[in-house]
Order: structure tokens, then sequence, then C-alpha cells
């Protein structure tokens, strides 16, 4: 096949994938409270009324709070466990992996279940932390799975350089391993923060009657019919998302975190 | 202390705060689901304490069985459908700059991450009768009248390969870039089409990941819940719909936990398959 | 002085023993090669002396004092590790005054230090550069200043220049050799090359399976190896079984008188002859050894003769004046220089 092919077909793909993401953004611009493709007296003015309707506004607080907060303790879970196998072989370095690596490799709806049952028997259920912590532990994977790629990376030379030259275990961690660290740090809790905006069934099933998310907040309304809004808190979701993967893959090496080994010359 | 251990950058109870955390919030819930799903139903929303194995026993059931085929007929075709696409696509892609790859990866990530809520609200929005693809297909004279896809069946698995691909392009990813381009170079060199090196050469070194990748997106679907309800209709649930629709609209916990350990017993046994094949690649 | 004392130090790694009842007393200043085949034990008695491994048993003294209970860093040597090591996170300058900063340098004095170790190893004005922007040869130089930032009790350095080619190899030795002389610091080099431990080292400590097989003047080894395997490392050289009877030589059939300056390390019976390429001579047919030539080799500067004597193959370097017009397939005579045979058990 030629090149112009392969291209062709790649390019023809990726503009399938961002179809649907089209019509809902010119969904989301139409004047009239009506669902029209091409848009019709095309304005801006539900974007400006997202942020004006508390019915929405509290649920984006609630989802950004989630958000940051659980993504946060994803890390703080995850940093120490990647560590612990790095250096380690033996059984408990590699259960203790698979259990992280579980929650997501499993469909979402079975873990949902086990925090709703676990919160209602220990109590917190229906409460914004319970949502939190069960997010956390659900998203732990994505931390795990970026830094231990890091760690991968880090030549185990590096430290006993360090070590030689005067570095106990705490300055070789905060001068040698942290700095080299940190761009997985950072992108395993964007994606995590991503992952966790965008999250229903663990949100629904904690807590869905008493804290709304936008997912959630989204679905209860298109229940009660249409509104641009939806298309409006779609259209952001989706640049947030684009937004943050952008930034990944301008400051970091996103074909070399998603696994690809040869790293291509710029 | 030996050696080892005095080199070692971190020190071993480093490993204690993230195994309470996962043995407190994740595997201590599964024992519980556990429990739930042997003790006696309570119409009032919870659940009695006993043992019982009544809800397992409903495996057996018409009702099941019917959920069951078609939980695994629709995640079936998808991963297939999937599978199909990516993996020229992913083949492709590996093989473009540094830039356009990161530029796919941005695209893939992004649809990736997006709730199935608002992956199902675009997707109703693009098979519907007032703002969909059928008014392109008007316009263009090849129907009579805009008309609504969905919800269908039809819906429902665009939706999942929807879902699917890009989970499919990032499990195939990895392998597919570690191939050593030269092997299709020396396809080429000694006489073969492009077309006979991709199948000839490409396809059969990346087979077990090709079936690897086929099992996890088969999961990953397997997983989805909202779409069948935004764009199917109630007979094309899945058992992820009926997990939720049991715990929280019937208020039966048990049931909902039984299957639950159903639907985990089954996905860890394929993810389990899965990774064997990726094994056997590797001692290939 | 001796700046560092080794005391029977063994190392174990499961049923593999690395290192095995070690001993040897290194003076301050000294240049030191550790010289072995892969596997023979030298990068761990360096990793041993850094700290980097925990000894099985044994001691190491550094100017008196006991180490082996002293963790890594609390040492005060300096290394230069095989893969260099350098932190791609901190520039040349920060690499080089890593050590300083550890220390609780300010930053006048780190900046000060680190200029001064980049002219020592004539890269100065460099502090700023990125690592991945450097030259194979400048990262050496960068990893060698950093290794010296702390005027190290041991400079350590793990086979530092494998990774550069011949030409720049040969250059690097030379600098490493003045850098050391200069400022006067006990230095031990492990290397597999023999070539880089005569020309760098004041002494050569071959070993082999974790055992020292010989420690002397890189000149003392080549002259007088110790056995046959100190023999055949240290340069080229011919091994022929022989037998010492009554004086003389026996060997592919011919009996050599001793003469002055042959080394005999055997009184009586069997043992190895070993004959440098270079004290081999050749000449017309009809000697006491007839040999037929199998190949030759002309590198311009020498010139190389593949030699066959009743199934052993010898090899012979001519001296210019021997340069006659050889041909594959010619008998020839062959003889050992009197004084340059060495015989080991």
């Amino acid at each position: 096949m030629t090149g112009w092919l392969k291209r062709a077909y790649v390019l023809a793909i990726l503009l399938l994938l961002l179809a649907p993401l089209l019509v809902v953004t010119g969904v989301s611009i139409n004047g009239p409270q009506t669902m029209r493709f091409p848009p019709v007296e095309p304005s801006l003015r539900w974007y400006g009324a997202l942020f004006e309707d508390s019915a929405w506004l509290v649920p984006l607080g609630h989802s950004l709070l989630i958000a940051a907060c659980a993504s946060a303790l994803s890390v703080a879970i995850a940093l120490p466990l990647a560590l612990f196998a790095w250096e380690r072989n033996g059984i408990a370095a590699r259960l203790l992996t698979g259990v992280g690596l579980a929650p997501f490799t499993l469909p979402p709806v079975i873990s949902a279940l086990g925090f709703m049952v676990f919160w209602m028997t220990v109590g917190g259920y229906g409460q914004i932390w319970a949502t939190i912590v069960s997010h956390a532990v659900f998203l732990v994977t994505l931390p795990l799975v970026t830094i231990s790629l890091g760690l991968k990376g880090i030549d185990r030379a590096f430290l006993e350089a360090a070590r030689v030259m005067g570095a106990g275990r705490w300055t070789v961690m905060r001068t040698v391993i942290g700095p080299l660290l940190l761009p997985f740090i950072v992108s395993g809790y964007a994606f995590a923060f991503v992952l966790s905006l965008n999250e229903y069934i663990i949100a629904y099933m904690v807590a869905g009657f008493t804290v709304e998310t936008i997912p959630i907040k989204i679905f209860n309304a298109l229940r009660y019919g249409y509104t641009p809004i939806l298309g409006v808190v779609s259209v952001l979701f989706v640049a947030l998302a684009a937004l943050v993967f952008g930034l990944i893959g301008r400051f970091g090496d996103l074909p070399r975190l998603m696994g690809a080994e040869r790293s291509r010359r710029e | 202390m030996s050696a080892d251990t005095d080199q070692r950058a971190t020190p071993g109870w480093i490993g204690l705060w993230p195994a309470l955390m996962l043995v407190v919030f994740f595997l201590v819930p599964f024992g519980i689901m556990l429990a739930v799903s042997v003790s006696q139903r309570d119409p009032a929303g919870a659940f009695i304490p006993g043992f019982e194995l009544t809800h397992y026993a409903r495996f057996l059931t018409a009702f099941f069985a019917k959920v069951m085929g078609v939980s695994v007929g629709v995640s079936l075709a998808a991963a297939a459908i999937c599978v199909v696409l990516a993996f020229p696509f992913t083949v492709f892609l590996s093989s473009m700059s540094h830039r356009i790859q990161t530029l796919a990866l941005v695209v893939l990530l992004s649809v990736l991450s997006l709730s199935e809520v608002i992956v199902g609200f675009s997707l109703s929005t693009l098979l519907s009768k007032t703002a969909g693809i059928s008014n392109l297909f008007y316009w263009l004279g090849l129907i009579d009248a805009p008309v609504a896809y969905t919800p269908s069946l039809f819906a429902l698995i665009t939706g999942l390969c929807y879902i699917g691909f890009p989970f499919a392009v990032l499990v195939l990813y990895p392998p597919v870039s570690r191939l050593d381009p030269e092997i299709i170079e020396a396809a080429r060199v000694m006489g073969a089409s492009g077309p006979r090196a991709f199948f000839g050469v490409v396809v059969p070194n990346l087979r077990s990941a090709i079936v690897g990748a086929f099992i996890l997106v088969f999961v990953f679907t397997l997983g989805s819940y909202l779409l069948p309800q935004l764009l199917g209709r109630s007979e094309d649930w899945t058992l992820s719909v009926h997990i939720t629709d049991q715990a929280i609209y019937q208020s039966n916990l048990p049931f909902a936990a039984a299957m639950s350990i159903f639907l985990m017993l089954v996905a860890l046994a394929l993810v389990g398959l899965a990774s064997l094949a990726g094994r056997q690649r590797g001692a290939a | 002085m001796t700046n560092l004392r080794i005391e029977s130090l063994s190392k174990t790694f499961g049923t593999f023993t690395a290192l095995d009842e070690v001993s040897l007393e290194i003076p301050t200043g000294k240049f030191v090669c550790l010289l072995g085949p892969s596997g023979c034990g030298k990068t761990t008695l360096l990793r041993v002396i850094a700290g980097l491994e925990t000894p099985s048993g044994g001691h190491i003294f550094v100017n008196g004092e006991e180490q082996t209970k002293v963790p890594t860093h609390k040492r005060g040597m300096g290394m230069v590790f095989q893969s260099l090591a350098l932190f791609p996170h901190l520039d040349v300058a920060g690499n080089i005054s890593y050590p300083l900063a550890i220390r609780g340098a300010d930053r006048a004095e780190r900046e000060r230090r680190a200029e001064e170790l980049l002219e020592l190893v004539r890269l100065p004005g460099m502090g700023a550069r990125r690592i991945d922007q450097l030259s194979g040869g400048q990262r050496q130089r960068v990893a060698i200043a950093r290794g010296l930032a702390i005027d190290p009790k041991v400079f350590l350095l793990d086979e530092p220049l494998s990774a550069l080619d011949a030409g720049l190899r040969e250059h690097m030795q030379i600098e490493l050799r003045q850098i050391q002389q200069s400022l006067g610091v006990t230095t031990i080099v492990v290397t597999h090359d023999q070539k880089e431990a005569l020309t760098m080292a004041d002494l050569v400590i071959v070993m082999k399976d974790g055992v020292i097989q010989q420690a002397g003047a890189p000149m003392e080894i080549y002259r007088n190896p110790a056995n046959p395997f100190v023999a055949g490392f240290i340069g080229t050289t011919n091994l022929l079984q022989c037998e010492i009877r009554d004086g003389a030589i026996e060997v592919l059939g011919a009996r050599l008188p001793v003469a002055e300056g042959d080394r005999i390390g055997v009184a009586q019976g069997r043992a190895q002859l070993s004959v440098r390429p270079e004290h081999v001579a050749i000449g017309p047919p009809g000697g006491e050894i007839e040999a037929e030539i199998i190949f030759l080799r002309d590198l311009g500067e020498s010139r190389h003769l593949l030699l066959q004597v009743g199934g052993q193959e010898i090899n012979a370097q001519l001296s210019p004046e021997m340069h006659g017009a050889y041909r594959p397939g010619e008998r020839v005579s062959l003889s050992f220089r009197p004084g340059e045979r060495v015989v080991v058990a």
C-alpha cells in the first residue's frame, strides 16, 4: 500500500472519531432551544447560560473537586507502590502491582457495586469523600502505569553514582529520582483527573442521589428532554480532555508514555 | 542487613501504605460483595446477612441466558470490528512521524476518556432525525426523508465501536511499534508486495498481540453500561446495565452482587487468557 | 604511605564466588589498573571498595580506617561508571557540582569549583550545556570531573573508556593519566583492555576467577608473567608445551640451552614456554626448528607471520631488518631469541 493510502486511512478514521464531536459542537451553538445541525441562528448564549445556572454549576463544582482530590490521592497511593515494586521482585511486589492494575482492567460496574456495598456497610454512602476515595482507588492504575514506566527509564547507575557522591537515601530521592520522575507523576495525575471527571457509574452508585457530578447530571437531563446546555457541557469536557492530553503530548513523549519503545527522531 | 537492601532507594515499609489502601478499599469491598451475593434480599433496599445460593441459581433462568447472550453478542461484534479497523490503523500510525503519532494519540485519548454519557449523547445526536447524518443523506438524495437511526442495535454497536476503537489502538500500539521495521523491509527486498508483506509478515508476527487486543476490547465493551441505555432498546440491555438496574431500581443487591461476581470471573478469565496470548509472543 | 588496604576480601553471589580472599595494598597517589576477562571479579572488587556491594568477608581500610561498615555515601569516594550515569536532568555544571551540593556548598563555591574542574578536563565554559548536547568524549570528561569534584580519597573508574572509539580512547587514556598525575589522587581503573592498563598504570593487578593472579609494574608483568594465564592475557604470546631438563629447554623437538636473561620458573620437568611474537626470529630452512608459513599479515608498521610446526601454530612479528619476501607455503627455520624466553608452570 502506498504512503498516500495509509495516510488517507488514518485520517479518515480520525475524522470519523471526531464527527460526533463536531455535530455536538454545532448543536451547542444553536440560538433557539432546538437540536439542529447545521445550527440555526448561531450564538454562544448557551455557554453563558451554563455559568449562570446553578443546576449545572453545582455538579461542575462537585466534578472538579472530586477529580482534583481523587487523582491526588491516586498518585499518593501509586507512587510508593511503584517505588516499592521497582526494586523488588518478590511475591509481595507482584501481588501489590496486580491488585493495583486490577480496578481499571475489570468492567467498572463491578468495582462500582463493590464500593457501593462497602460504603453502605461502613458508613459514608452518599458522601462526597466516599466518591473521592472510590475514584482514587479505581483510577490508581493510571498513575501506577505512568510512574512505573518512568522508573523503568531510570538507570540504576544514577542511584549508585549519587550514593558514591555522598547522597543518602532521602537525598537521592529528592535530587535524582524525584526530578526524573516528575513528568510521569504529572501525566499520571492528569490521566486520573480526566478519567475521574468523566466517570459515571462509580460516582452514581456511591453517591449519585446526593452528590451529582457532571456525567450524572447529563444523564439525568437527557431523560427530561433536550437542552443545548448538554452540548455545551460536552464540548467543554472534550476540550478539557484534549487540552490535558495535548499538554502531555507537547511537554512529554506521548508515544513513549503509551508504550512505544523506539521513540523516533524529531 | 544484606548488601542489596542497603542499596535500595526506598525502604520496604514504603509498600505498607498502598497495600493498606488497596486492601481496605478494594479487596474488602470485594469480600463484602461476595458476602452480599449469598445473603437474603431486603426489599427496603439493603440486604439481610445469611447464606443462600438462590441468586446464583437464577443464572440458570431464560432471562439470564438472554441477557448473557445479548451482552456477549454485541461485545463480540464490537470487539471484532474494532480490532479489524484498529490493527491496520496502528501499523500505519506507528510508521508515521513522532508529531503525527502524538497528534493521533491526543485524539484517541480524548475520545477514550470521554464519559460514556457524552459519547452516547453525541452519537444519538449524530444519528438523530433533526441534527443527524440522515439529513446529509437526504440532502444528497439518497433517502426520501430524514430518519432516526437510534435507538437500535446498530446504534448500540456503533457506540461500542466508538469507545472500543481508541482502546484497541492503545492496546495494539506497544507491540506494533516495537515490531522491527526491518523485517518488513526484508520481505519487500525479497520480493513481497506491500499487502503481501502486511498479511504474510506483519499479521503473523503480531497474531498473539491481535488475539490479546481482541479479548481486552471484548472485556472493555462488556463493561459498557450507559450506551445500551442511551443508544439501544431495552431488549439490548447488557449485563452491566442489569447489574445497575437490580442494585438501584429493583432493590435486589444480592442478585446484583452475584451477577457482578460472575462478570468478574468471566473478565478475569479472559484477561488472563489475553496476557497468556501476549506472553506466547515473547516465547516465540 | 598506604592509602588503601584490602584484607582477604570475599564476595559470593549465591553459589558464584566473585571474590575469593583478595588481599592487596595500594600506596597513596598510585594509578592502579584492575585487569582481567569479564566475570573475573574486577568490577565487583571496585564496587565493594565503593560500598555498592557488601563483602561476604574481609576488610577494607582507607587511610587506616575500616570501611566495611561505612555506608556508600559516607565514604568520600569519586567514581566514574561504565554508563557514566550523568544525570540527564542537570546541566554540566549541575552534574559536576552535585557532590558539593550534597555537602551543602554554597552557590558561588559550587560555580567556582565546577569551572575549575571544567578547565582541568579541558572543557572551559561548558557548564551550562545539557548532557545530551555533548559528544561521547565530552561526556567522558564531565564524568571524570564529577568524580574528582570533592578530592576523593580514592578515585574509582569502571571501564570508563569502553564506549569510545579506538582513537579517542587512546587520547583519553593519556589525558586521564596526566590529570591523575597532576592531582596525585589514588586511582583504580577497571579494564579488560591490557593496552589500556599498560598505557596508564603504575600498578597492574591481573585477576581471574575472583583471585589475583599477579600484581606489579606493567613492564614487570609483561616481561615476567607469573603463570600462563598472565602471559597470555598481557600482550600476545606463544605458549608451547616444553620440558626443562639439565639446564635446557626441550621444545618442538629441539633442545635450547638456557641463556642469560631467560626466566625459568620451573627447575625440572614439564612446563610451558612463553615467547612473545617479537622474539620469534625467522631464517632460511635448515635450522633446528623447521616451520611452514601459513598466513602473512602486513600492517605497514609491522609484519606478522602465522607459522606451523607439527600441528602447533606460532605467531611471529618480524623486526624491520627481517623484511624479506615471504610467501605462504614457504618453509623456514625459526628460533626464539635467547634471554627473552619465559618458562612458567
